[in-house]
């Protein structure tokens, strides 16, 4: 399976890659690790004219410490989040999660921003950003602006980017000892979930957010409400699909999935009460 | 390589540069220690830039859809499925494919191991599976067989030798 035919540029800055894609329109994408668009092309399920290549703007590949929270760049490798000291010391649900995408093949090339941008609800690193409470910072030709994670999922595959924005960081607050769980039910390994729940709690305070149960990343705010206002965790992990809308597929149908995700969410729940 | 080589090689227009359904563009990649210079569709793959265009037909196409790792060889010192890069993307980097690794007559001592341990039934899975597994002990020089079978999760063997292929990487990493 080879792509169609493409134009090919490479840039070697973010301000670069903006000019390039403002200049090409509609039908130009950014190249980041391709591992969810070179899959779809191969397909014939995109078919973009022209691929701008982000893949060497290593300035925006790092992980640092900024107050409050951890900013790591968008370019910054699956296997990178994974293995990241300062994300196992201060983000651990995220460096976690990063190390059930794929395999390690996959986690070599794909990258954290394109997994965002991506937007797939069946994807583990939106809604564990999600469930953390991260910003997403995109760059245009006039500038920088942030988005908060849950004005970005605009729709399935769809986010609340301009065609001519480029995901430059992301920003993850602190867990400050927070419990933690990252629940990820597949049939096989490697697989995306066929739910999936990333969570954490600190006393009443707790953040959900469920993998594959609607056409975005869903954040499970109900849970969250009724763990401030002192439900039990069995209560609490009743509300799991009050924001969901899950959709039936070859995997599991929507009365599974509704199953699944209660039983999950309790899991994690139990998991990260300490 | 800059963009705008690639501008200036695709304003040659028709003569030898235009291939069909695009355009040639012109990258250098390390492979196997040897730079290697051609001129490539930037819809070509890296495992078919391998095979067809350097000739290296160790590295194996199994599923196409980046599941089952049969194309697995090294972009700068880790493990890739090349069937989801181009060729274009490993321009300027270092590639190390199944025929790389040997010196000489002497085999890899993953390579080795495999042979030793009956790591291989068909053999189909084998270049994929040693590249692979080279990648984990790099990373993980001393695996449990519990790390060995999760970091394998991207290999598929057909013929489910896995029990062997996990004692052969065990067997490398403790030979
Ligand atoms: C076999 C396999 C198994 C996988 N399993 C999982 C899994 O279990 N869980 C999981 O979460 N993911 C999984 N993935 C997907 C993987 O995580 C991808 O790497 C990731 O989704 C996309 O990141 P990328 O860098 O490869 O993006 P690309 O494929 O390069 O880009 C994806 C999309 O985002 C856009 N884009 C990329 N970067 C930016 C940016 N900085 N700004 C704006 N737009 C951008 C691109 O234009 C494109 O539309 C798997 C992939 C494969 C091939
Ligand atoms: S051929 Fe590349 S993963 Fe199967
Ligand atoms: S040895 Fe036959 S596919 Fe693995």
């Amino acid at each position: 399976m080879i792509p169609a035919a493409f134009d090919y540029k490479r840039a070697s800055s973010a301000e670069e890659a903006i000019s390039l894609i403002a200049q090409a329109g509609d039908e130009a994408k950014f190249l980041a690790g391709g591992h969810s668009l070179l899959p779809l092309m191969k397909l014939r399920l995109a078919a973009p004219s022209m691929l701008i290549d982000i893949g060497r703007v290593t300035d925006l590949s790092y992980i640092r410490e900024a107050g409050d929270h951890i900013a790591i760049g968008a370019l910054t490798r699956h296997t990178e989040v994974e293995n990241s000291a300062v994300l196992q010391q201060h983000v651990p649900l995220l460096a976690h999660a990063a190390s059930h995408v794929g395999d390690p093949q996959v986690r070599h090339r794909g990258t954290i921003g394109g997994s965002i941008a991506h937007a797939d609800a069946a994807s583990d690193l939106p809604a564990t950003t999600l469930a953390l409470g991260a910003t997403y910072v995109v760059q245009g030709p006039n500038g920088r602006r942030s988005i908060a994670a849950p004005d970005f999922y605009a729709g399935f595959l769809e986010n609340s980017m301009n065609a001519d924005e480029m995901l430059v960081e992301i920003q993850v607050p602190k867990m400050n000892g927070a419990g933690w769980s990252f629940q990820k039910f597949n049939r096989r390994a490697q697989d995306w979930a066929i739910v999936g729940v990333a969570a954490w709690r600190r006393g009443s305070d707790s953040g959900v957010a469920l993998v594959n149960m609607g056409s975005t990343p869903i954040l499970a705010s109900s849970v969250a409400s009724a763990i401030k206002g002192g439900a039990s965790i069995a209560d609490a992990a009743q509300q799991a699909v009050a924001e969901a809308d899950p959709q039936g597929d070859l995997n599991a149908s929507v009365e599974y999935r509704t199953h699944l995700a209660k039983v999950l969410v309790r899991r994690a729940l139990e998991e990260s009460t300490k | 390589m800059r963009h705008d080589d690639i501008c200036h090689i695709r304003d040659l227009g028709p003569n030898g540069h235009i291939l069909s359904g695009g355009y040639a563009v012109k990258i250098t990649v390390n492979v196997n220690g040897t730079a290697q210079t051609s001129d490539v569709e930037p819809r070509q793959l890296l495992v078919h830039y391998v095979r067809e265009t350097l000739g290296l037909t160790g590295t194996n196409v199994g599923c196409d859809t980046s599941s089952c790792g049969a194309c697995t060889l090294h972009v700068n010192g880790q493990s890739v499925k090349s069937c989801t890069m181009l060729a274009v993307q490993a321009d300027g980097q270092n590639v190390t494919t199944i025929e790389g690794i040997a010196k000489g007559d002497e085999l890899h001592p993953m390579q080795k191991a495999f042979m030793e341990n009956h790591g291989l039934q068909c053999g189909y899975c084998t270049p994929g599976m040693v590249m692979a597994a080279i990648g984990i002990l790099d990373e993980n020089p001393k695996p449990t067989e519990d790390e060995v079978r999760v970091a394998l999760e991207g290999n598929l063997c057909r013929c489910t030798g896995y029990h062997n292929i996990v004692k052969s990487v065990l067997a490398c990493a403790n030979g």
